[in-house]
């Protein structure tokens, strides 16, 4: 019984020159591989059997449980991530995303400039994150392994990786270029647009398997 | 890079309040490989450390009554809540601390030292293995160190900009940075590798036995130098 890691949707050379396919082969195959096999570890001891990864986000919330919360809130964090990019160019906004776009920010390149400022202001390790909050459009930014199932009333659309292991392999200390880049050029404004409809913390849920 | 990390260190104009230099690595950025390399240390150094010593200065800029010490600034910030100048004297404070944590030959502790570390852990291994755990274990960004509590020795880690200095009766002897920043480019996510080669290639036991008799009440524990007054 165990969960996955789930497959990046694209192919690891795929977002290159943006993220390069050495980025891909750490930061999924290193870094997201070894929360799936921290929490693996756990099930038993735990009691994880049968629960969904949301699940057991919010028991670990529940029980004060902190090492489990970081390295769930990390599985499910990194899946949400990966759905969020996109070749250049392959994606576009729906005609309701660009409206809300429009107007909290004036525009995609104004959404771009206000997310990767939360990325860059945020101090250590964390995640910049586009939520819906009610018909508004917001950005905001979570710490360390911390996830929006925590924050009230409002839907994750999509998140940026501000720990350094997302940027120093092809960005060095540079995260204000790193951010300004993935946000500009590979984001998948087709997952973006579909969150608003849909219940966007299933998209990066997955079952204990038998 | 060099202009960089020069223009880091040149005060804000008009600057009210004291200015933080940034102090140059006790080695060359060539010494410590294979551990760490050249552009890790250039980097870390040169835009990382700097990086917060221009933030320091910068929120210091306005405050002709800030403290004139570095120790006393991050105390001060941390007694009055205030993260962002916290945040950035303690990790300017933090890198220095570290530089001097770290020489090119490693050698071991001395009597004194060797003594304690004898009672409280066992041997050196015996340390070294439960600093390496203590790393390995901290979740997110932070630092390791070896601390002194009065005589009795612990190893501790702190999270983000933590630093043992904001305790009262703490001397740190030696840290290690554990943000993915300090080891990526040489040793990419492998901190549990990164500890261990520091451990027994770069840990600087020289420096750990004059901060130790400092905590025993023979000489002054390291400090940052001192701001230029405005």
């Amino acid at each position: 019984m165990a969960f996955s890691l789930p497959p990046l949707p694209f192919d690891r050379a795929a977002l290159e020159p943006v993220l390069s396919a050495e980025s891909f082969d750490y930061h999924h195959g290193k870094h997201h591989k070894a929360y799936v096999d921290k929490v693996n570890g756990w099930i038993e001891e735990k009691g994880l059997e049968g629960k969904s990864l949301v699940e057991v986000i919010r028991l670990a919330k529940d029980r004060n449980d902190r090492a489990l919360a970081n390295q769930a809130g990390q599985i499910w964090n990194h899946d949400f991530f990966w759905q969020g990019l996109a070749p250049e160019g392959s994606t576009r906004p729906s005609d309701k995303l660009a409206r809300l776009i429009e107007a909290s920010f004036g525009g995609q390149d104004g959404l771009v400039e206000k997310m990767a400022e939360a990325a860059v202001g945020h101090f250590g390790s964390g995640w910049a994150w586009l939520v819906l909050a009610g018909d508004a459009l917001k950005v905001t930014s979570l710490h360390d392994g911390d996830t929006p199932l925590s924050l009230e009333n409002v839907k994750p659309l999509l998140t940026l990786d501000v720990w350094e292991h997302a940027y120093y392999i092809d960005y060095r200390n540079e995260r204000p270029r790193f951010a300004k880049t993935v946000l500009g050029k590979v984001v998948n404004w087709d997952f973006v647009s579909q969150n608003i409809e849909q219940d966007s913390i299933a998209k990066a849920d997955q079952l204990v398997d038998a | 890079m060099a202009d960089q990390s020069l223009s880091a260190t040149l005060p804000p104009l008009a600057a009210a309040g004291p200015v933080f230099g940034l102090p140059p690595l006790p080695y060359g950025a060539g010494d410590l490989k294979p551990v760490l390399s050249a552009e890790t240390l250039q980097i870390h150094h040169g835009k990382h450390h700097a990086r917060y010593v221009e933030t320091l200065n910068h929120l210091l800029s306005d405050r002709p009554d800030a403290p004139r010490t570095l120790e006393a600034v991050v105390r001060a910030a941390q007694a009055d809540g205030e993260r962002g100048l916290f945040n950035n004297a303690a990790q300017a404070w933090n890198h220095a601390f570290f530089w001097e944590s770290m020489r090119s030959k490693t050698s071991r502790p001395g009597g004194l030292l060797a003594g304690a570390i004898a009672s409280a852990f066992g041997d050196v291994d015996a340390l070294g293995r439960r600093f390496i755990a203590e790393g390995t274990g901290h979740f997110g960004s932070g630092w390791v160190w070896l601390v002194a509590r009065g005589d009795a020795l612990d190893v501790i880690s702190t999270h983000d900009a933590g630093s043992p200095i904001v305790e009262e009766g703490v001397t740190p002897l030696l840290s290690c940075d554990i943000w993915e920043h300090a080891y990526y480019i040489d040793h990419r996510q492998d901190r549990a590798g990164w500890l261990t080669i520091w451990w027994s290639m770069l840990a600087n036991w020289h420096f750990a036995d004059r901060q130790y008799g400092a905590a025993l009440g023979h000489g002054e524990p390291w400090r940052y130098p001192a701001p230029r007054a405005a």
